[in-house]
């Protein structure tokens, strides 16, 4: 196991296993987060399921898990990149061979991190650790819960920052869907689960859905933006 | 049609495989369209030769597309502004009148440069030791009708059997990655039922001596197939992976 | 008079190669590690040989001056080989195949040889097979064939337009193997510089570090040559450009006899010259005159009209196209073998007919794909097609291809005995680097089948023959006085060539002899013209000696330097090659005095001077070769005219 671990496919195996991993998750929160565009009650009942839930409960930490590991092993194996090659050309045409984004994964990979970060501080923190006046419990059909709603609304339609907040979300989609551009498709070849006549539709698979995700994602700051 | 164009050439030279080395500019004239890369730097080194100066070294030798010996980076791509073809069969037709062309050694650390625009390539050949092979021995083999193979797998095995060595692709990719050099071999035996005996073996041996030369690793961004002179396909990466994933699995 | 004994076993032909096999010597599994060989080369001959004998279990140091032993010019041989396997059931046997190769080869090789070459024919297909080579198969998922010139039978086996390249490939694969189990040591970018004789046998040679300059001596109990030929001679040809005949004429120099030495094949199918800066000629593989329909205008106006570009091949209509080797020789048309084909395109261009350069005839898939498809075509020659256009920048599925003859191979080369022994004990030469299977011209697909039956098949067993008695021989060590004197010998020649430091490049010498070597030791020869020849190559060594310039150093990689020692043996083989030439006032395969043909125009033989091989023994500097003859006899095959009408 520790050969395997130590080699270069092992090593970009977990990659794509974590990868796949958060790619299943982005669906689940994007599906939870557009129930933003039905109002307080929907997203605040769905809000008050993934708190509650213990499946979901249980997964939080495997996710957290699969993030590090994504993280790590893109370092890692980023570096043994460059340094596979002490001195670089002098002239290095790519554009014509491959697409931008399959050769800057690590760095969509850190901008969706930067993003991510803030995500957090954002939301997951105030909802998890330090609490926020917005989320003062209201009463949805009978059911004490967090106003989830509020706090969301509260970023996107901030006087001072609300604008810079949506923008730069949408950014953060955007680099995410770049990221999953490549990101489906490899994932599959690295387990060896393509050829020829798969691979192109595996491609159009990840397309759609890296536009389904930064479609999704972006239309939510830009609705309370414009809508609200 | 034939004509003549004249160039500048930015040529990167090294004395050995511990010196600096720096671009060198040099002017050649007169080139004729129809004449093949490798003719042009013939005539470059004739015009050094006569100065009294040091040829520029590079490697070839069939000239004819394929012991894959030529290795060069020619305004930015390995093998330069052709496809399907190594640097001995890239023509100066693709090259306009007063164009400038910069000329670099493949760039890898698996490959270091020895002299000029030579590099060595000994690396492939250790992984080919490491299991590129069936290990049967000269003679008591049965007949070569005995084991009959579909015509695609052997079509396919054929397609990646086709690799020159050259190196191509692991000059062209960012990473310096190896994957569609060893994936070949790989992938031809596995596609073979003679090959199928020691497939595990191959493809744990292969990857782990491919990684411990220093090669980086694959991030599936297609490079390597675009350049590769003999269009070898990524899919073959993919049953690399494959064949990997099961040998590892079976050694659980 | 003669010091030649070709050891050729007593018995019916068929049975020879099975007796010699019964009765050999064989080495002790565990008196075989105590023995060392080295192997020369890495092609189809040495790497097979190499591999091989590793498996028996010798200790084995390969030598190869490419970077990996991988990139032998071996690997460029395009359309196939052959075995007589017979399985189209079209009536091949190994009878057939010898009765072709013999014939083919004007018979002028020895019988014994060719027979047994025939019998490990199959032996080949089956070894390539279990080594994982993809050969072209059918949709019953059995192995493909196609036929060849010079045969009425499909038996040659191929893996697309990259046959050499796959069996090469095999054979390094086995070599490989070899390698990791520390049975072979490889040594790349090393030239062998010198053999070395000690006691008169061969115990190892001198090499030089193409990376470092170093002069390096190697021991070993015996001595294999596999350095291919010497075709570069003629500077254009469709070898590598590193292909040199250097390993061969130092073998030459220290008592092993050259053969043959004019017997060089002139291929039909090549891409024309066309320009004085062309570096080497690309080779169409023979398989498209499988399909292809070889013309010229028969009007020479509509050939000099195609010559200023006022027509098109287009242009000429059917009446007015000469297909003539289909009017020539209609029984085997197309398919004629390579030394008739190519002296048929010089005709017909000498006669003013041909086109581009005036030096081009046509290869026409017009009705070829008429009749079967371009896909069909696509699929047989997908990658010649491809090679032709990148190369002269035109489609041959839309016109005509232009094809030329070049130097392709040489029948001639070291001598050797049954054993593949020459006439230094020790020293064996295998593969195109010896005379024996081919005579005066090779058929199609066999140069890959005569390299392999060596190295695999024969000389494991037979260089036993001769080892057997050497276990109790220790190694030697290289500083005994001979490896010393060889060394001084190797770095004075090389001195020798760096203080000339004249005016011209190596390559323009190299071009001149080139010329030199065409004009009066090409496809056709007379007595006068060979004179004349001997006399320029003379010439152009005092030349060579006195205005040669080498930039660079020594003790480094200069490329320069590498060529020029080839060079200067080019510039001594070539005199050989035309003496011998000279000697044989006959014509026969690949070797055309225009003295001596036919009314008919065709190669005229003089069996009752001629049916011998001529070995050339070096009598040292400035001193005449001697000639030393093999007769010929010729048992299992009646001696006829050749005859392809």
């Amino acid at each position: 196991m520790s050969g395997f671990l130590k080699s270069s496919v092992g090593q970009k195996f977990l990659m794509s296993v974590t990868g796949l991993f958060l790619i299943v998750f982005l669906a689940v929160h994007l599906t939870a987060n557009l129930f933003l565009l039905f109002g307080d009650n929907a997203f605040n009942t769905v809000s008050h399921f993934m708190e509650t839930n213990p499946l979901i409960q249980i997964m939080q930490p495997v996710l957290a898990l699969g993030f590090i590991i994504h993280m790590i092993y893109a370092a890692i194996l980023t570096l043994q990149n460059m340094k596979a090659r002490p001195q670089s050309y002098n002239k290095f045409e790519q554009g014509h061979s491959s697409t931008w984004a399959s050769r800057n994964m690590f760095i969509l990979g850190a901008l969706v991190l930067i993003f991510l970060v803030i995500h957090i501080m954002n939301f997951f923190w105030k909802m998890k650790v330090s609490g926020s006046p917005l989320l003062a419990e209201v009463d949805v059909d009978g059911v004490m819960m967090h106003n989830s709603y509020a706090l969301v609304a509260g970023l996107f339609t901030n006087a001072d920052f609300g604008l810079v907040y949506s923008i730069f979300y949408v950014l953060g989609a955007i680099f995410l869907g770049l990221h999953l551009h490549h990101a489906f498709w490899s994932a599959l070849q690295t387990f060896g689960w393509s050829n020829n006549v798969w691979r192109k539709r595996l491609e159009v698979v990840g397309d759609v859905y890296a536009v389904i995700i930064a479609a999704g994602f972006s239309i939510i700051p830009l609705y309370f933006l414009i809508f609200m | 049609m034939s004509k003549n164009i004249n160039l500048t050439l930015k040529v990167w030279r090294q004395k050995d495989a511990t010196a600096k080395g720096a671009f060198e500019d040099y002017k050649v004239a007169d080139v004729s369209t129809d004449s093949s890369f490798l003719e042009m730097m013939d005539v470059l080194n004739e015009q050094l030769v006569n100065e009294g100066k040091e040829p520029v070294a590079f490697d070839h030798d069939c000239r004819e597309g394929i012991c894959g010996m030529c290795s060069m980076y020619i305004n930015g791509r390995a093998h330069g502004p052709d496809t399907l073809i190594p640097t001995c069969q890239l023509h100066m037709r693709k090259f306009g009148d007063g164009e400038t062309i910069t000329i670099e050694p493949w760039r890898a650390g698996g490959f270091p440069v020895i002299k000029d625009l030579m590099v060595d390539r000994s690396a492939f050949d250790k992984i080919l030791q490491a299991g590129g092979f069936i290990s049967i021995n000269t003679g008591g083999v049965p007949d070569a009708n005995a084991i009959p193979i579909p015509k695609v797998d052997a079509d396919e095995a054929m397609d990646a059997a086709s690799c020159i060595g050259c190196g191509a692709c692991v000059a062209t990719c960012k990473n310096s990655s190896a994957m569609l050099f060893v994936s070949a071999k790989v992938s031809q035996l596995a596609l073979l039922p003679q090959g199928k005996v020691e497939a595990s073996r191959r493809a744990i041996n292969m990857v782990a001596t491919m990684d411990r030369l220093g090669f980086g690793n694959c991030t599936n961004t297609g490079a390597c197939e675009v350049e590769c002179p003999k269009g070898i396909s990524i899919a073959h990466i993919a049953r690399l992976n494959r064949e990997f994933l099961v040998a590892s699995v079976k050694n659980l | 008079m003669t010091k030649l004994n070709s050891k050729i076993p007593e018995g019916v032909l068929k049975e020879k190669w099975t007796n010699y096999k019964a009765h050999q010597d064989l080495v002790n599994p565990a008196n075989k590690r105590k023995i060392e060989i080295i192997v020369v080369g890495t092609g189809l001959a040495g790497a097979s040989a190499a591999a091989s004998l590793g498996e028996l279990g010798f200790k084995v140091k390969n030598f190869c001056y490419q970077d990996s032993p991988r990139r032998a010019h071996s690997i460029a041989a395009q359309g196939g080989i052959n075995a007589a396997k017979n399985y189209p059931n079209d009536g091949d046997s190994i009878y057939r195949l010898f009765y072709d190769t013999v014939k083919g080869g004007d018979y002028r090789a020895r019988e014994a040889n060719v027979y047994r070459l025939a019998e490990v024919s199959n032996d080949i297909i089956d070894q390539g097979v279990a080594q994982g080579i993809p050969f072209a198969r059918d949709y019953g998922g059995l192995l493909d064939n196609r036929s060849f010139g010079g045969a009425l039978v499909s038996r040659t086996f191929y893996a697309r337009g990259q046959t050499g390249q796959q069996l090469l490939l095999g054979a390094y694969a086995g070599l490989n193997k070899e390698i990791a189990k520390g049975t072979v040591k490889m040594y790349p970018r090393t030239e062998m510089m010198d053999v070395v004789v000690i006691d008169g046998k061969a115990r190892g040679i001198v090499t030089r570090n193409l990376i470092t300059g170093e002069i390096e001596s190697h021991f070993g109990h015996a001595v294999v040559l596999a350095t291919g030929g010497y075709g570069n001679v003629f500077f254009l040809s469709t070898n590598a450009m590193g292909s040199n005949g250097s390993a061969a004429w130092k073998a030459y120099k220290k008592g092993a006899f050259m053969a043959n030495a004019s017997f060089v094949q002139i291929h039909p199918t090549c891409i024309p010259v066309h320009g004085e800066f062309q570096s080497k000629l690309t080779l169409m593989s023979e398989s498209l005159r499988n399909d292809g329909r070889i013309w010229v205008p028969a009007k020479k106006e509509d050939a000099e009209a195609i010559r200023n570009h006022k027509k098109t091949p287009e242009d000429i209509a059917e009446e007015d196209r000469d297909y003539y080797l289909e009017r020539k020789y209609p029984a085997f048309g197309n398919l004629v073998p390579r030394d008739v084909a190519s002296r048929a395109a010089k005709e017909v261009c000498d006669a003013g007919n041909g086109v581009e350069t005036g030096q081009a005839v046509y290869l026409d898939f017009k009705d070829a794909i008429k009749r079967l498809g371009k896909d069909v075509i696509e699929a047989r020659y997908g990658n010649l097609f491809q090679m032709y256009e990148k190369i002269v920048d035109a489609n041959p599925y839309e016109t005509p291809m232009m094809i030329y003859p070049a130097i392709h191979y040489t029948m001639g080369g070291t001598w050797v005995d049954y054993e593949l022994q020459t006439t230094v004990p020790g020293l064996f030469s295998i593969g195109e680097a010896n005379f024996s299977d081919h005579g005066a011209n090779r058929l199609g697909a066999s140069a890959l089948m005569q390299g392999l039956a060596d190295g695999y098949f024969v000389l494991p067993y037979t260089i036993q023959n001769y080892l057997a008695d050497q276990h109790s021989v220790k190694a030697f060590e290289t500083d005994l006085p001979e490896f010393k004197k060889t060394e001084e010998d190797t770095k004075a020649m090389i001195s020798k060539l760096m203080e000339i430091k004249g005016e011209r490049s190596v390559d323009s010498i190299h071009k001149e002899l080139g010329h030199i070597m065409w004009d009066h030791v090409g496809m056709e020869r007379n007595e006068e013209s060979l004179k004349e020849g001997i006399k320029k190559i003379k010439a152009l060594r005092a030349e060579f000696w006195k205005n040669l310039r080498i930039p660079g150093e020594i003790n480094a990689i200069n490329v320069e330097l590498e060529k020029a020692i080839r060079l200067a043996d080019f510039l001594e083989m070539g005199e050989l090659m035309a003496k011998d030439a000279l000697n044989r006032a006959e014509s026969c395969g690949g070797h055309f005095r225009s003295e001596h043909k036919t009314p008919e125009g065709e190669a005229l033989r003089h069996d009752d001077e001629f049916m011998y091989v001529a070995a050339w023994e070096y009598k040292g500097e400035g001193e005449e070769d001697e000639l030393h003859k093999e007769e010929l006899k010729y048992e299992g095959i009646e001696v006829k005219t050749r005859n392809y009408k």
